[in-house]
């Protein structure tokens, strides 16, 4: 069971994930996978109705779809497993060198533990499996500290009132 | 010093608070070992061999004598009434329970002391020359460097699950006794020829099994642009070190497999798209940093002292602890002293609580509130008037912390080894036990002179044997303990890895080869001037393995 967050609360997912041989359905909202967006990137890219997500496991890097940025509205960014930290900078990246304005969502081992830190690299969207976590997040408990002592994405957090440190910054 | 604002203290605060609840969600459990694994180790908890492992944070080695006090006290009532300093100018407790750590956090806090990210594969403690603001060859202070580091990077949300572990150095003098360029990030501050401030950047440095020398991938960066570029590197890092293989994760491996100018131009890529943004270092800031380490207020005295010429006369064991563990002072009139963890036979860096409370006294009383921990794992007393060295001795002698060995043969640095690592393949600690007492003779080490020699318990290398003059790496050879000598190995700005001389000794054999490497050193120097590393890097190592395995000369 996979529940939905995004930007804190439950939400139905109206995305469907497209990854094998199956056509992708021209007026759905389609996550397909790196390779899947390579294949067909001209047709995707070029389709009507629907939008288009796509989804970069681990070893993905963002510049294979850096260019085309502009017409995808979702990245799906995997976690194999909570220790694998490279999604964290691949969101960075796509929120501050890209500018990446549509959804950012964490999938695969997402944990209360680590939600924090997704937030501030710039994921607001968690699609979450470890019920713990569900648990946690629907009470509004992310286990996260409220000071922090250097900037995350931009915007995301108030500077600190506490003089003489440009880095450090207050949750809003 | 630094002392903490209200932001600091309610973030140390917080973070007990959250890691009191990851412990009660383990006791419960609700989260499983595997969950609680990679929280415990960015809150310093180990699982060692026999029990949980605690290791405390010194930031940058330095710390005052109430943070000294905390740290006996600890020691006493939550573990075996000692502690261990490590190389990483940090203190590990060894037996304290789970259930106890939360408490042993919150006493911390109240200190300003904390355990955060001492583990796990993320920015660890910040290093830094452990004279810092008193050496007489400083350009600058590194710690206020080391300080913003460690603001900066503490649970810095994109860079707490790294491909592996994250050691920074700093180092303000062009005498590096930091070990800098074996760090994963070595910065050396510097000035310019205009006086202004900034840094020279080394990049994949790091001991353990593959052990690398940092290159130089700056030679002058500005001050202002410390983070900016740190932050650069780390995120090319985390996006590209190798995640397939622990071995290979370090960013040493991804320096060397990339090479220096591909990633090169990677990271300034990035330092290029965010140098003038949110991480460039305001002047006043940066500023009001430093002021916390602004130098105490010195008196203005003699540069020699009466009273120290006569009390040296008159007591030859006081003369020669001067003589070793005490050193120049920038300021005229003061010290530095070293207090060698360094007893015969002791377990080198170990402590007791009230070692530990005599050295609070003394920080106390004759050094500014200020103490150190070098990562020779000795104590320092940064800032002794050279009136107060006689007593200052005085109380070490009490206390059975006045080994007069600082930088000598028996000043060695050792590893938990098989007695408490669960990593281990040897025994470190009885092997330096072993020496220590072999070479106990004053004159005789004396005669030896400056000699740093370093053991590991296995390949990762926590006992820096790489980088000792001597190094003694301990194998496992079948279920037997076997240990593999280095020579020629140096953690200064000579920077060198030393060479693997031949085949391992036993546990019965070292000792005697140890002292066959001393023998053919001094019968072969050209002076009693020239010190173990000049005379091996004149002669190399032939003459050193004839010594030591004769039957294989003729062959
Ligand atoms: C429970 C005890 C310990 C464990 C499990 C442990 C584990 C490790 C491991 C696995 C490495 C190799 C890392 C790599 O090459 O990627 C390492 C390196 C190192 N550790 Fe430890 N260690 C322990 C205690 C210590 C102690 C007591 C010290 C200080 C005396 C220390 C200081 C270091 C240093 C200086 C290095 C090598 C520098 C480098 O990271 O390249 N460690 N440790
Ligand atoms: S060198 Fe090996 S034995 Fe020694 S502390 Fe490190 S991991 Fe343990």
């Amino acid at each position: 069971m996979t529940t939905l967050f995004i930007d804190g609360a439950v939400a139905e997912d109206p995305w469907v994930s497209i990854d094998g041989e199956q056509p992708v359905p021209e007026a759905e909202d389609v996550i397909v996978s790196l390779a899947l967006f390579e294949a067909q990137r001209h047709a995707l890219l070029t389709r009507n109705e629907g939008r288009l997500g796509v989804y970069l496991e681990a070893d993905d890097q963002i510049d294979a779809i850096a260019d085309d940025l502009g017409k995808i509205d979702l990245v799906a960014l995997d976690f194999p497993s909570f220790a694998d930290g490279r999604a964290f900078s691949k969101a960075r990246l796509l929120r501050d060198r890209h500018g990446f304005a549509g959804e950012i969502r964490a999938t695969g081992d997402v944990r209360i533990d680590q939600v924090q830190h997704m937030r501030r690299s710039g994921f607001n969207a968690l699609a979450v499996h470890h019920q713990p976590t569900v648990d946690s997040l629907m009470e509004i408990k992310d286990a996260g500290l409220n000071l922090f002592y250097q900037p995350a994405i931009e915007g995301a957090e108030a500077r600190s009132s506490s003089g003489g440190r440009s880095w450090a910054r207050r949750a809003l | 010093m630094y002392r903490y604002d209200e932001f600091d203290r309610e973030f140390v605060t917080s973070r007990v608070a959250q890691f009191r609840d990851q412990v009660e969600r383990r006791v419960s459990g609700e989260l499983t070992e595997d969950n609680f694994k990679p929280l415990r180790l960015q809150n310093g908890v180990y699982l060692q061999l026999h029990a949980y492992m605690l290791r405390v944070a010194v930031p940058y080695g330095t710390l005052n004598s109430s943070q000294m006090r905390m740290l006996g006290h600890i020691a006493r009532k939550y573990d075996r009434d000692y502690g261990h300093f490590t190389t990483r100018q940090n203190i590990q407790f060894n037996w304290p329970k789970l259930a106890d750590i939360p408490d042993i956090l919150e006493d911390l806090a109240s200190v300003e002391m904390h355990a955060i990210q001492t583990s796990g594969n993320c920015i660890r403690n910040v290093t830094a020359d452990h004279l810092a603001g008193a050496a007489a060859d400083e350009v600058a202070d590194p710690r206020p460097y080391a300080e913003i580091l460690r603001q900066w990077s503490t649970i810095h949300p994109e860079f707490l699950f790294l491909p592996r572990k994250f050691k920074i150095a700093v180092i303000g003098s062009p005498n590096d006794r930091a070990a800098m360029q074996f760090h994963d990030i070595g910065l050396e501050v510097r000035k310019n020829d205009a006086g202004e401030l900034g840094l020279r950047v080394f990049v994949g440095g790091g001991l353990g099994r593959t052990p690398m020398i940092g290159k130089m991938i700056r030679d002058w960066l500005p001050e202002e642009d410390m983070l900016s570029y740190c932050e650069a590197i780390l995120r090319v890092y985390n996006l590209y070190g190798r995640r397939d293989n622990k071995y290979k994760a370090r960013i040493k491996i991804l320096v060397h497999e990339t090479g220096l100018d591909d990633l090169k131009k990677d990271i300034e890529a990035e330092f290029e798209r965010i140098k003038d943004g949110v991480l460039k270092l305001p002047d006043e800031d940066v500023a009001a940093i430093a002021a916390y380490f602004a130098p105490s207020e010195f008196a203005d005295l003699p540069a020699k002292d009466d009273g120290l010429e006569q009390a040296k006369l008159d007591n030859r064991s006081f003369a020669r602890w001067v003589d070793r563990n005490v050193v120049e002072h920038a300021q005229s009139g003061y010290a530095i002293v070293t207090v060698a963890l360094k007893g015969t036979g002791e377990a080198p860096g170990d402590a007791t609580s009230a070692q530990m409370d005599v050295l609070a006294d003394l920080g106390e009383k004759y050094s500014f509130d200020e103490l150190r921990v070098s990562h020779e794992q000795n104590v320092i007393l940064p800032h002794v008037q050279l009136s107060d060295l006689k007593a200052v001795y005085d109380a070490l002698l009490e206390a059975g912390m006045a080994s007069a060995n600082a930088g000598l043969i028996t000043d060695i640095i050792a590893c938990p080894g098989l007695d408490y690592c669960a990593l281990a393949t040897a025994r470190s600690i009885p092997v330096a036990q072993e020496l220590s007492q072999r070479f106990a003779d004053l004159d005789c080490q004396n005669d030896i002179g400056d000699l740093k020699l370093k053991i590991s318990g296995c390949i990762n290398a926590c006992g820096h044997h790489h980088v000792g003059h001597i190094g003694i790496l301990g194998v496992d050879r079948r279920g037997e303990e076997l240990y593999q000598v280095t020579l020629g190995g140096s953690g200064d700005e000579q920077a060198a890895v030393g060479e693997i001389i031949g085949r391992g000794f036993s546990k019965d054999e070292i000792g005697d080869a140890v002292e066959t490497i001393v023998d053919t050193y001094l019968a072969r120097r050209l002076s009693d001037d020239e010190a173990f590393l000049e005379t091996y890097r004149r002669l190399g190592p032939q003459p050193f393995k004839d010594a030591l395995y004769p039957a294989k000369e003729t062959a």
